[in-house]
């Protein structure tokens, strides 16, 4: 990627920063509640406490940021996988669209389930 | 590839061999290097399954139940190690690639990529350690 010429800038950065705050808590988050807890290793947290946490507004808008910032994140290096993996060179603008657009669709959503 | 051109009429067209769909399969450095974009993939369904949890949380505990029932299901099981996989192969990827991204001066003084990928594991185990904590006490 880096040998690509970085004139887009501004989408690197939002890939950069859903790439690290993902690798930083989804390996966790992921363990915890979808095996550690249905494959009955540890206790679910009671619906209300889980309730208090997620739904203070503080957590809420750094959920907001962490699904944003993955999204954006996936829609980066998805579209190089299309672009170099598959060699669709000449659908670069439409893969892009589609990909960022992808991003851009699921954050709004993300804002409005989480509001 | 900056061409410096005045007028030409037969400007010669570049040798490009044609590359076929899957040359990345030939050598595990390309494969792993697919792989490690297709994670991506991964950090996406992370984002929708909390989506999914936080609609879930506002409907109120049924909902919630019957969200958390559905993730014992095989196959979300099989499927959420996959996951699993592709976002610890993401984090480890990541953090190892950081120094190159990352140059970090103190003066004179480049910080070696040692320390700065130690960091960002380090940051890694904390975060994680405290996620684990609040979740098993709470």
């Amino acid at each position: 990627m880096s040998a690509k010429k970085s004139n887009d800038a501004f989408w690197w950065t939002l890939f950069g920063g859903g790439g690290a705050l993902s690798a930083m808590f989804v390996p966790a988050l992921l363990f915890l509640t979808t095996l550690a807890t249905p494959l009955g290793w540890v206790e679910a947290p009671s619906y209300a406490n889980v309730a208090a946490v997620l739904l203070h507004p503080l957590t809420r808008l750094f959920a907001l940021g962490l699904i944003s910032l993955s999204f954006f994140h996936w829609a980066h290096r998805f579209r190089f996988t299309l672009y170099d993996g598959l060699q669709l060179k000449h659908l670069n603008a439409l893969i892009a669209v589609l990909c960022y657009g992808g991003a851009i669709a699921g954050s709004l959503v993300a804002a409005y389930v989480l509001w | 590839m900056e061409t410096k051109t005045g007028y030409t009429l037969h400007h010669p067209k570049w040798h490009r061999e044609d590359k076929p769909i899957f040359w990345w399969v030939k050598r595990w450095v390309y494969i792993g290097f697919i792989f490690r974009e297709l994670t991506s993939v991964a950090i996406a369904y992370f984002a929708i399954l909390m989506i999914l949890a936080y609609r879930a949380l506002q409907s109120g505990p049924e909902a919630y139940a019957e969200l958390m029932g559905c993730l014992s299901h095989p196959a979300m099981i099989v499927i959420n190690v996959l996951a699993l996989g592709a976002a610890l192969y993401h984090s480890i990827t990541w953090f190892n690639l950081s120094p190159k991204a990352m140059v970090v001066r103190l003066g004179n003084w480049r910080v070696p990529d040692i320390m700065i990928a130690g960091g960002n594991y380090a940051g890694w185990l904390f975060i994680s350690a405290v996620i684990t904590a609040a979740y098993i006490l709470g």
